[in-house]
């Protein structure tokens, strides 16, 4: 079957759709977006984290079908999300986004977070990377999609509230608390620029 | 397989009606775990997140009309006034991104017995609004669960919604596991005061082969709640009919040993969930007014 939907605020279609195919499939191996990982295919360990109409869920719990003509965020697209959400308070589909070419190459490059000059990254994202809370990264864009969705709901997070937001993403390096370091630099950092 | 996408009630229920073996599909928190792992491979799967009057809920007068679809973050965020002791229980599903996605159609659908909701509705008082397309019928919560996983469905029904009693008490509910998050019950226990009825009522999970009541211990502590004039002396419950409703509740367990527990230490672990949920209610029974417990001011 062939899916419509909006992907990064952009429209687009994948065909050959298995109709048992899940979310991750499509935007892994027929949009060629890796940045979901896989790592267990049953909800356990959030690294395929997307945001479903605004909600975080698990991409692999998702019948490719069920988002026929829904909007779908992922970690490719998430540095822009976060920029236009800052700029405009969102963004109305269609008109901005990132394209799948850009979302295909989209890559995380270092840049200076001292000046933040010339930063493509979101501050969640430029946060895990200062706060060193990167090691193996397959969990990494997992937690930054719904580390991010916890900022936009929490500004101001008590640890808890990251605790609560982040309990359903493992991580086998870390120990997590580094990525709680991250979480709150980049609440702090967010607190700043308002 | 085939993907059938109804876009109201009325074609889900005719689409049902005309391939009973398609699988409904809402969250899919359950359903795609099967798919992924070639569990199941179902002729159709019968997709129902179209229908946005499932994921819709009414609070009536006496009852909440819960949409099957509902998903669990929104039973926690708007109904906990309502459904205190569904709230908790919801609270404890799994992590964010399933709480987003599945709802209590699902874990009705699925009727393992380690799930959340059943030992609230149990508590709670709720009737399965189940409907095809021969017509509409409530079934009560007791009669719903059949089996090991298996409901009181027909091929051909769909769950359009339960009906939940409102609370008119204190409510809770207590889960044993490994961790806080991301864990399937060892055992659960849901305990609701119904001062109105001056009733107690109870729900256990994952410790027989269906959700069930302890109706031997809520009778046992209805009588002798009566008989001391608790509900309007708002005394504090003595220790030994806590001990011995503790006691009724884990020997209205038939519980297996598995991975995640033994048999006797789920046992066990009910009695204490049961002592410690009846305290903890009667305690914010006592604190409210002691006397006339207020509708719907649960602490
Ligand atoms: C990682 C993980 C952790 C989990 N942890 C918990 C937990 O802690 N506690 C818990 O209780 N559950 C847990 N679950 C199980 C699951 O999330 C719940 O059972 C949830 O309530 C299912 O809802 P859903 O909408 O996703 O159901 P689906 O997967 O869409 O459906 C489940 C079943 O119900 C049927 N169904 C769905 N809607 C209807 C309807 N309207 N009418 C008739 N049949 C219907 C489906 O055909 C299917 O058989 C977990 C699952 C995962 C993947
Ligand atoms: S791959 Fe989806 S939760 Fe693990
Ligand atoms: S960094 Fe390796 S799993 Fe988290």
């Amino acid at each position: 079957m062939r899916v419509h939907f909006t992907v990064n605020g952009r429209p687009q279609e994948a065909d050959d759709v298995w109709e048992g195919e899940s979310l991750l499939y499509v935007l892994r191996e027929r949009l060629g977006l890796p940045g979901s990982k896989n790592a267990c295919e049953q909800g356990e360990c959030g690294s395929c984290t997307v945001r479903l109409d605004g909600l975080p869920v698990c991409s692999c719990l998702v019948a490719a079908g069920q988002v026929e003509g829904r909007e779908v965020v992922t970690v490719e697209g998430l540095a822009d999300f976060a920029k236009q959400r800052a700029e405009h308070g969102g963004c109305a589909s269609g008109a901005c986004g990132t394209s799948l070419q850009d979302a295909r190459e989209w890559a995380a490059e270092g840049h200076d977070s001292q000046t933040g000059e010339g930063t493509e990254l979101s501050p969640v994202q430029q946060a895990f990377i200062d706060a060193g809370a990167v090691q193996c990264g397959f969990c990494t864009p997992g937690l930054l999609v719904a580390a991010d969705e916890m900022l936009e709901r929490h500004p101001n997070p008590t640890d808890a509230d990251i605790r609560e937001a982040l309990s359903g993403n493992l991580c086998r390096c870390t120990g997590y608390e580094k990525i709680m370091d991250a979480v709150r630099l980049a609440a702090a950092r967010q607190g700043e620029a308002v | 397989m085939d993907f059938l996408r109804p876009a109201s009630w009325e074609e889900a229920l005719a689409a049902k009606a005309e391939h009973p073996t398609a699988v409904p599909i809402a969250g899919g928190t359950d359903v795609m775990v099967e798919i992924n792992f070639d569990h199941r491979r179902p002729e159709y799967l019968l997709d129902l997140n179209r229908i946005g009057d499932l994921e819709e809920w009414e609070v009536g007068e006496e009852s909440v009309r819960l949409g099957a679809s509902v998903p669990y973050t929104k039973i926690m965020e708007h109904l906990r006034g309502e459904l205190p002791g569904l709230a908790l229980a919801s609270h404890t599903v799994a992590s964010p991104q399933i709480r987003n996605r599945g709802g209590v159609g699902g874990n009705l659908g699925t009727a393992s017995p380690a799930g959340d909701a059943h030992p609230a509705l149990l508590a709670a008082g709720a009737e399965v609004e189940a409907e095809s397309v021969r017509g509409s019928r409530l079934i009560p919560i007791d009669a719903f669960y059949t089996g090991v996983k298996r409901n009181a469905l027909a091929p051909d029904e769909l769950i359009r919604a339960v009906h939940i009693k409102k609370a008119d008490g204190p409510q809770q509910y207590s889960k044993v596991g490994t961790r806080n998050a991301m864990v399937i019950a060892v055992c659960a226990f849901g305990l609701a005061l119904h001062p109105e009825t001056r009733t107690v009522r109870t729900g256990i999970g994952s410790a027989a082969p269906t959700p069930v009541r302890a109706k031997a211990a809520e009778e046992f502590l209805n009588a002798a709640l009566e008989e001391g004039g608790f509900w309007d002396n708002g005394k504090i419950i003595t220790p030994s009919v806590a001990k011995q409703f503790a006691d009724l509740c884990a020997g209205a367990c038939n519980p297996i040993d598995d991975v995640r527990g033994t048999a006797s230490y789920r046992r066990h672990a009910v009695g204490v969930m049961a002592r410690r949920t009846l305290t903890w209610t009667w305690e914010s029974y006592r604190g409210t007014d002691g006397q006339t417990h207020q509708k719907g001011s649960v602490a």
